[in-house]
């Protein structure tokens, strides 16, 4: 398959100028770039979402067009999105035949179908059971039938989106396993990802966009991470985090047996317990769903707790209100930015006061405060490095998820809080803003503030932290110094394993 | 911001172009003139300084629901309700008008304060339920209008019963009226009231509310995102409440523009079309409150030329309103004139 010289403008920017890609039979392609650099753009117009300006697809030599993603499946090209379109209470071959149904007169033939799965499912090595419900099956498992069902539909090239985002480490292995088992037998993977571990540990050939411009296509072998993160962002990047050794301080945030009952009735969180000094980075890590957003949610207000306590600076606030707790000197880089980060209708600098817009100066006598709203967030834009359409006035939702997230990261810490709860704070960013919010994580504990940082990327909790608590199924698993543990460590704690136990 | 007011501004007028021309073809398909129509509709309206006062007193109450409306959605509510919420203003306004007997300048705020009060208590139970129950506010305002319809029914022969009908109450005096003297001889004997005044006063306050104010960014910011208002601390609950009561106590001035202003009683059995029409002066509006005042206005001249229309034309009045109806229909799908607006601007902007 060969996209050629493809060209996509939107009103202000060229999203995609000049890009080419060839994805050879039997290889691992990784498509590697910045958020915002044109990945989705040009994936998205080999789905026939967009129609390109310019250029032309090709697939085994011929140009075709695409209109729609039929045709795209069609033409043999599937794609397993970041977030699984799997329906929850059917069983995974359901699922996999959801729109081409084998009929058998007017009843479904299930039996055909569940047969031909647990073919392909042995053939890949991908370990999946047909009849299985997808609510009881794991990540892992529910991916591996999405993957699934790309083959079903003859699929000849399979595109991954960010494939790792929701894996554990061990996950991770298998999957990269996987996608070498698809292409011995002859399939062809293109990898959308920024981590530049995974493609040096599995892909063949890399090309690098990079605001929307072609850098150009390597060979993995050839090159190191440091440079193909050097083409990513257009400069050296420093991968270290760097971190002095440093004492902690006072307990700053105590939460003693907190228990949460879920939505759903069920306890999520069972008489957890923990703490954060000032002076000091602890990681949260676990699989995503696990516990970790009731905890932050308790913590930060936004769910009732059941039982246990939460101590801020030895003041019990788990009556308090959010708006109260956020006074006391919590800041909360939310998980999800959509939902609760920003008022997406809102301006960047409305945006930028959402906790703080009743204080003085952004407000006198119950009056907004325009001009101090504008310096407020030109100053937040210029020490994050919030990039938009029209500075201040933009509107939040015309804005890419990165600069989002930057916004955020920068409000939140511009409160000075003496405790900044960070929730996947570099979820979907590029290099470049990663390691700037590392950067400016480290020096929040640096000036002798409690961080609690709740990721999903280990490497990100290893390479922050001082000490890390692992949660798996809402309870603690065990707490581990950063220094004195690795990745296959917390991973096996991560599923459930305790510190200690024998595996 | 500015070239956003513009976009609205251009939709609010292409719909009623657009409105305009589908009346035209109507009043041709009728077998009329519709030039000779519409110079008859628009004279009606604006014919001569009387006229002009009529038609502003009948946009006064619209602009009221107008604004009510508006005020909801933009903090993410849907306030159906207008209409029981100006019958309660107005009750309101005639209980005090009929009970006290008090000097004007102390009668006439009274009457404003009970009106908004009626149409904000009436406001406030759609808000308590959502807030408290999630019931959602579409269901529960409409309910309230035939709750209100029912309370006049019963109310006004029970306890204000006119001299002549049941069906009404007694007529206020006219020390209670907001009409005044030296605006009817003004306007050489219209209806127009000091509904008018209060009307624009409103518009402004609430555009500084919305725009300037701690309260309008915490209401908007629970109307575009309630869990990002949770998260940032506001009482997100408490603001549906003071939302739906503002909206009401709006609608309850108009309502006391209405029966105790524009009219001398109060009619049982009759639930207002200003409160529906509202919807559509908001639309049209663009939600804006000043853009609610130039449509209100708009509509008051279909209102009160159609009458004249017909006098002078074999085209019947219901043609007035389904023009507006046409407009509103343009002006709710205005994403689609948007859209068209983008193309042109693209073409345009490409040929050059």
């Amino acid at each position: 398959m060969e996209m050629l010289n493809i060209r996509k403008e939107f009103p202000g920017i060229v999203a995609n100028d000049d890009i080419s890609i060839n994805l050879k039979k039997g290889e691992i392609h990784a498509l590697l770039g910045e958020n915002g650099a044109g990945k989705s753009t040009l994936m998205s117009i080999l789905f026939g979402l967009y129609k390109p300006d310019k250029g032309q697809i090709k697939v085994n030599g011929q140009e075709v067009s695409i209109h729609n993603p039929n045709q795209a499946n069609d033409l043999g090209i599937g794609m397993v999105h970041q977030h699984f379109k799997l329906v929850h209470n059917f069983t995974i071959t359901e699922n996999i035949i959801l729109g081409l149904e084998p009929k058998h007169g007017l009843f479904l033939n299930l039996k055909d179908a569940s047969k031909r799965i647990k073919e392909l499912s042995d053939k890949y090595k991908l370990n999946v059971d047909p009849d299985a419900l997808v609510e009881n099956v794991s990540v892992g498992m529910q991916q591996r039938a999405e993957i699934l069902k790309m083959l079903y539909r003859n699929a000849e090239v399979l595109i991954f989106d960010e494939p790792t985002a929701v894996l554990t480490p061990q996950e991770i292995l298998e999957l990269i396993k996987i996608m070498r088992n698809l292409t011995e037998e002859g399939k062809s993977i293109l990898l959308i990802t920024h981590k530049l571990k995974e493609i040096k540990a599995v892909a063949d050939r890399c090309t690098v966009i990079r605001r929307g411009k072609m850098i150009g296509t390597v060979e993995v072998a050839d090159k190191s991470t440091a440079d193909m993160a050097e083409m990513m962002v257009g400069r050296v990047v420093s991968f270290n985090v760097d971190k002095k050794e440093q004492e902690a301080g006072d307990v700053v945030l105590d939460v003693k047996d907190l228990s949460v009952i879920g939505h759903q009735g069920v306890p999520t969180l069972k008489n957890f317990s923990f703490t954060v000094r000032s002076g000091e980075i602890l990681g949260i890590a676990g699989v995503d769903g696990n516990g970790q957003t009731e905890l932050v949610e308790a913590i930060t207000g936004l769910t009732k707790i059941e039982s246990g306590s939460i101590l801020l600076d030895n003041k019990d606030i788990s009556d308090f209100s959010i708006r109260k707790r956020i006074n006391a000197g919590i800041a909360h880089i939310p998980e999800d930015r959509h939902k609760h980060g920003l008022v997406l209708d809102y301006s960047l600098e409305e945006n930028m006061v959402l906790e703080i817009y009743n204080r003085n100066p952004y407000s006198t006598s119950g009056f907004l405060n325009k001009s101090e709203i504008r310096s407020h967030a030109d100053k937040i834009i210029e020490d994050f490095d919030v990039r938009s359409g029209e500075g201040p006035v933009t509107i939040a939702r015309s804005m890419s998820g990165g600069n989002q997230q930057k916004a955020i990261v920068g409000r939140e810490v511009d409160h000075d809080p003496n405790l900044l709860i960070a929730v996947q704070p570099t979820r979907g960013l590029d290099v470049g803003s990663i390691e700037y919010i590392h950067k400016r994580l480290v020096e929040q504990r640096d000036n002798g503030k409690a961080v609690l940082l709740v990721s999903l990327e280990l490497d990100e909790i290893l390479d922050l932290s001082d000490r890390i608590v692992i949660i798996a199924g809402g309870e603690k698993v065990g707490v581990v110094k950063a220094s004195e543990t690795n990745e296959n460590e917390v991973g096996l704690m991560m599923a459930g394993v305790g510190k200690g136990d024998t595996p | 911001m500015k070239i956003k007011i513009n976009k609205q501004i251009y939709i609010g007028l292409i719909s009623v172009l657009l409105g305009l021309i589908a009346g035209a073809i109507l009043m041709a398909f009728t077998g009329n003139n519709p030039f000779l129509g519409y110079s008859y509709l628009f004279r009606g309206g604006l014919m001569n300084i009387e006229r002009i006062g009529n038609t502003l007193a009948t946009a006064t109450p619209l602009i009221f629901t107008g604004l009510s409306v508006a005020f909801a959605f933009k903090t993410g509510l849907f306030n159906i309700g207008a209409s029981g919420q100006m019958l309660v203003g107005g009750l309101f306004a005639t209980a005090v008008a009929l009970t006290f007997n008090i000097p004007r300048v102390v009668l006439l705020p009274t009457m404003i304060i009970a009106a908004m009060l009626g149409g904000g208590l009436w406001a406030f139970i759609p808000g308590l339920l959502k807030a408290r129950f999630n019931v959602h506010e579409v269901v529960s305002t409409i309910m309230m209008n035939w709750i209100a319809y029912w309370t006049i029914y019963y109310s006004v022969p029970a306890f204000f019963k006119g001299e002549f009908l049941e069906t009404e109450s007694r007529s206020i005096s006219s020390a209670a009226s907001l009409k005044a003297e030296w605006l009817t001889d003004l306007f050489n004997g219209s209806f127009i009231n000091y509904g008018l005044f209060l009307a624009v006063v409103a518009v402004v306050i609430i555009a500084v509310i919305l725009n300037k104010t701690v309260l309008g960014y915490e209401l908007k910011a629970a109307g575009y995102n309630r869990f990002g208002a949770e998260y940032a601390g506001m009482k997100v609950n408490r603001n549906i409440i003071l939302s739906m009561v503002i909206a009401g106590a709006l609608s309850g001035l108009g309502g006391a523009t209405y029966y105790v202003g524009y009219a001398s009683n109060i009619q049982i059995g009759v639930l207002p079309t200003m409160g529906f029409d509202g919807i559509a002066a908001a639309l049209l509006g663009g939600l804006n409150p000043y853009g609610v005042m130039a449509a209100s206005i708009f509509f008051g001249i279909f209102h009160s030329g159609k009458g004249f229309m017909n006098a002078m034309t074999s085209i019947p009045p219901e043609i007035g309103d389904t023009i507006i109806a046409t407009i509103i229909y343009f002006a709710a799908t205005s994403i689609l004139i948007e859209r068209a607006i983008n193309v042109v601007r693209k073409k345009v902007k490409g040929e050059n």
